[in-house]
C-alpha cells in the first residue's frame, strides 16, 4: 500500500496534494499495491469524490479535537497511529511548508528513511526509487530508502494531476487517539503577507526580477505584470532581495526558494550560478536582459536583449490584448 | 540560558558541482567549503539571545576533522564553548543519522539546556530534515523556517514562513527552531575573536563514546546514483526594439508555449 498525506487548509485539499495523490496511483497501479489517501482535522466531506476519482481505494479522516489546527506534534501522533495499523510501503506527503515540517518528525518516530522534495519517483527492481535535487538543482541523487515504509516528500508543481474517474472507494471516519498535553508548539495566528496572494513555489507562472530593476519601485511594474496571468507570483534574485527591494520570501536561488513552474519570466536578473540552481527547472524560461552575455540569455527559451523598462510597458498591452481575444 | 546551536561545513553556494566517477558522491576537491548560510543565522541568533540574557553558546558540528573549521568560524563570532562529534563516514544523506547521533550526544553529554538552534537545511543536501527529527527523538516542540524569535520565561514565540504567509507560533521550552534568512544579520567575526577562538580547545567526540553502535549509525539511504541535470539549450534569441520584442514575448508564450 501506498499511503498520501492530503494537506487540508480550510477543509480543502491543497492542489500540491493532488499531486502527490496522482503519482501514488500511477506508481501503486505499478506495484499492484492499493493506494489510501490521508487526511488529518477539519476536511469538508464534499472534497472526497476528487479524491477517490484520482484513485485512492480508501480515504482515512482522522479527527480529534487536538487536530482542529495543525501541530507537528498532534499530526504525527494522528499519523503514526494510521501506519502502525495500516502498514503501508510508503507514505508520501507535498513537500509543502507543512509537509517539510511534519514529513521529518514522522520519520523520526517511525524510524524510517526519507527522501525529501522529490521530483521523480520510479519503481526499479522491485523497489522505489527516489530521485531528488541537491545542491539546489545542481546536481540530482537518486536514492533507495532501507526498510519500510519509505517516507517521501513530493515537490509541488513537478508530478501531473492524473485523470479523474469514476470510483468506488470509501471513506473511513476515525477519532484519532491524540494527547494534546503533549502538543508543546501551537499556531496561533496566521498573517497574511500583503504581497503573496501565492507563494512562489505554488505558481505557474513566476514573474521575477533582479539588479537590472535598480529599485523596489520597479517591482510594482512585476506585481502589475504578474495581475495579469492566473496562478502567478513575483519571485526576486538575491541581489534584489539583498538590497531589500522586496522580502526574502520571494527569493529563488540556493538561499532561497527552487521553483518549478509552467513559465519563468526573468527581467534583469544576470543568471548566477546560484539563482539558476532554483529556476532550471521552470518548463519554460523567458528572460529579458540587457547584456547579451547574460548567463541567463544561455539557458532561456527565448531571450530578448534589450532594457525590461522599455519592454514591460508594451509587453502588459500585448498581453492584454492576448487575453482578450 | 543554555543554548546549543548545530553546525554544518558544505561547499561555497556559488560552487560548479562535479560528481566522483563512481556516479554515487559529488566531488570535494577544488570546492571552497563554508559554515552553511542557514547555521550561520542559527549562530547569530544564539549570541544574540545570550547577550540579552545571559548564558552559554555551545556550537556542535558532526563531521570529520576539517568540519573544525566551522566551529572555530562560530567560536570567533563569540560562541562559548565548541565540540565536534568526529564522523568519518561519507555524506550519508540520512537526516535520521545524524538525528540520532546528535540526539544521542544531547543526552549524553549537555546536561539541561533550553533552546536548540539548527539552520533551516544544509546548503547542498537540501534535506531540512534534522531540526524536526532531533526534536521528534527528544519530545521537544519545533518550529521550523523562523524569521523572528522572541523567548521569554519558559516559552517562547516564533514567525514561521508558510506560502504567502506567516505562522505565528508559540511554544514551551526547551524547543527546537531552525532559522531562516532574514531572522538576523550574522556578525563578521573580529580579530581577537579570531586569535581567542584559535587557541581554544574543542573537545572530540565520537559516536561510540556516545553510546551509539555501529548499526544506530548505519544509513538508511543507499545512493543509487548522483548525476549532473542535461544542461539547457539556449533558445531564440531576440534583439528588435522593444515594441517588436513584446510581440515576440507574446507570439512565444501563446503558440510555443502555450501558457497564455
Amino acid at each position: 500500500m501506498i499511503l498520501v498525506f492530503l494537506e487540508t487548509r480550510e477543509g480543502k485539499v491543497k492542489k500540491s496534494s493532488l499531486e502527490a495523490l496522482s503519482e501514488g496511483a500511477r506508481r501503486a497501479g505499478e506495484m499492484g499495491a492499493p493506494l489510501t489517501a490521508v487526511v488529518v482535522g477539519p476536511f469538508d466531506p464534499a472534497q472526497a469524490s476528487g479524491v477517490r476519482a484520482l484513485g485512492a481505494a480508501t480515504l482515512y479522516h482522522l479527527d480529534s479535537p487536538a487536530l482542529e489546527r495543525y501541530s507537528s506534534e498532534g499530526f504525527v501522533q494522528a499519523l503514526a497511529g494510521l501506519v502502525a495499523e495500516a502498514q503501508p510501503r510508503a507514505v508520501w506527503m507535498s513537500a509543502t511548508a507543512m509537509g517539510r515540517d511534519l514529513a521529518p518528525r514522522l520519520a523520526a518516530r517511525l524510524k524510517a528513511g526519507l527522501a525529501s522534495d522529490c521530483t521523480k519517483i520510479a519503481l526499479a527492481g522491485g523497489r522505489l526509487e527516489y530521485t531528488r535535487p541537491i545542491f539546489a538543482g545542481k546536481a540530482l541523487m537518486t536514492v533507495a530508502l532501507k526498510g519500510e515504509p519509505s517516507l517521501a516528500t513530493l515537490r509541488p508543481n513537478v508530478f501531473a494531476l492524473g485523470d479523474a474517474k469514476a470510483s468506488s472507494g470509501e471513506v473511513v471516519k476515525k477519532a484519532a487517539d491524540v494527547d494534546a498535553g503533549a502538543i508543546k508548539a501551537w499556531v496561533e495566528e496566521i498573517q497574511k503577507e500583503q504581497d503573496a496572494a501565492l507563494d512562489v513555489t505554488e505558481a505557474e507562472i513566476v514573474v521575477s526580477g533582479g539588479r537590472g530593476l535598480k529599485g523596489a519601485e520597479a517591482f510594482d511594474l512585476l506585481r502589475e505584470l504578474a495581475a495579469l496571468l492566473l496562478r502567478s507570483a513575483v519571485g526576486a534574485s538575491r541581489s534584489a532581495v539583498d538590497a531589500g527591494w522586496i522580502g526574502h520570501a520571494h527569493q529563488i536561488g540556493q538561499t532561497g526558494k527552487t521553483v518549478s513552474p509552467n513559465l519563468y519570466l526573468a527581467f534583469g536578473i544576470s543568471g548566477a550560478i546560484q539563482h539558476l540552481a532554483g529556476m532550471l527547472g521552470s518548463k519554460v524560461i523567458v528572460a529579458v536582459n540587457k547584456d547579451p552575455e547574460a548567463p541567463i540569455l544561455k539557458v532561456a527559451d527565448l531571450g530578448v536583449v534589450g532594457d525590461l523598462f522599455e519592454v514591460l510597458p508594451p509587453l502588459k498591452d500585448e498581453i492584454k490584448k492576448a487575453l482578450a481575444e | 540560558m543554555n543554548i546549543f546551536v548545530f553546525i554544518k561545513r558544505v561547499p561555497d553556494t556559488e560552487s560548479r558541482i562535479r560528481i566522483r566517477d563512481d556516479g554515487r558522491a559529488v566531488a570535494e576537491d577544488g570546492l571552497n567549503f563554508i559554515l552553511s548560510p542557514y547555521d550561520e543565522y542559527a549562530v547569530e541568533e544564539a549570541l544574540r539571545l545570550k547577550e540579552a540574557k545571559g548564558g552559554t553558546v555551545t556550537a556542535v558540528a558532526l563531521g570529520p576533522e576539517t568540519a573544525l573549521v566551522v566551529l572555530r568560524k562560530s567560536l570567533a563570532m563569540g560562541a562559548d564553548e565548541a565540540v565536534l562529534i568526529k564522523d568519518e563516514a561519507a555524506e550519508s544523506y540520512d537526516g535520521l543519522r545524524t538525528a540520532t547521533i546528535l540526539a544521542a550526544y544531547l543526552k549524553a553529554k549537555a546536561g539541561s539546556f533550553d533552546l536548540l538552534l539548527f539552520g533551516k537545511q544544509a546548503v547542498g543536501s537540501d534535506n531540512a530534515q534534522v531540526p524536526s527529527m532531533v526534536a521528534g527523538l527528544l519530545g521537544l516542540p519545533q518550529v521550523n523556517v523562523v524569521t523572528k524569535l522572541e523567548i521569554g520565561d519558559g516559552a517562547g514565540t516564533a514567525l514561521r514562513e508558510i506560502e504567502g504567509s506567516r505562522e505565528k507560533v508559540v511554544f514551551s521550552l526547551p524547543a527546537v527552531v531552525s532559522a531562516q534568512k532574514g531572522l538576523n544579520e550574522p556578525r563578521y567575526e573580529t580579530l581577537r575573536g579570531i586569535m581567542a577562538a584559535k587557541k581554544k580547545a574543542i573537545p572530540v567526540l565520537t559516536p561510540a563514546e556516545l553510546g551509539l553502535s555501529a548499526e544506530d549509525t548505519a544509513s538508511r539511504v543507499e545512493v543509487v546514483r548522483i548525476e549532473i541535470p542535461p544542461a539547457r539549450k539556449a533558445g531564440t534569441l531576440v534583439t528588435e526594439p522593444a515594441a517588436e520584442a513584446a510581440r515576440r514575448i507574446v507570439a512565444f508564450l501563446r503558440n510555443d508555449a502555450k501558457v497564455i
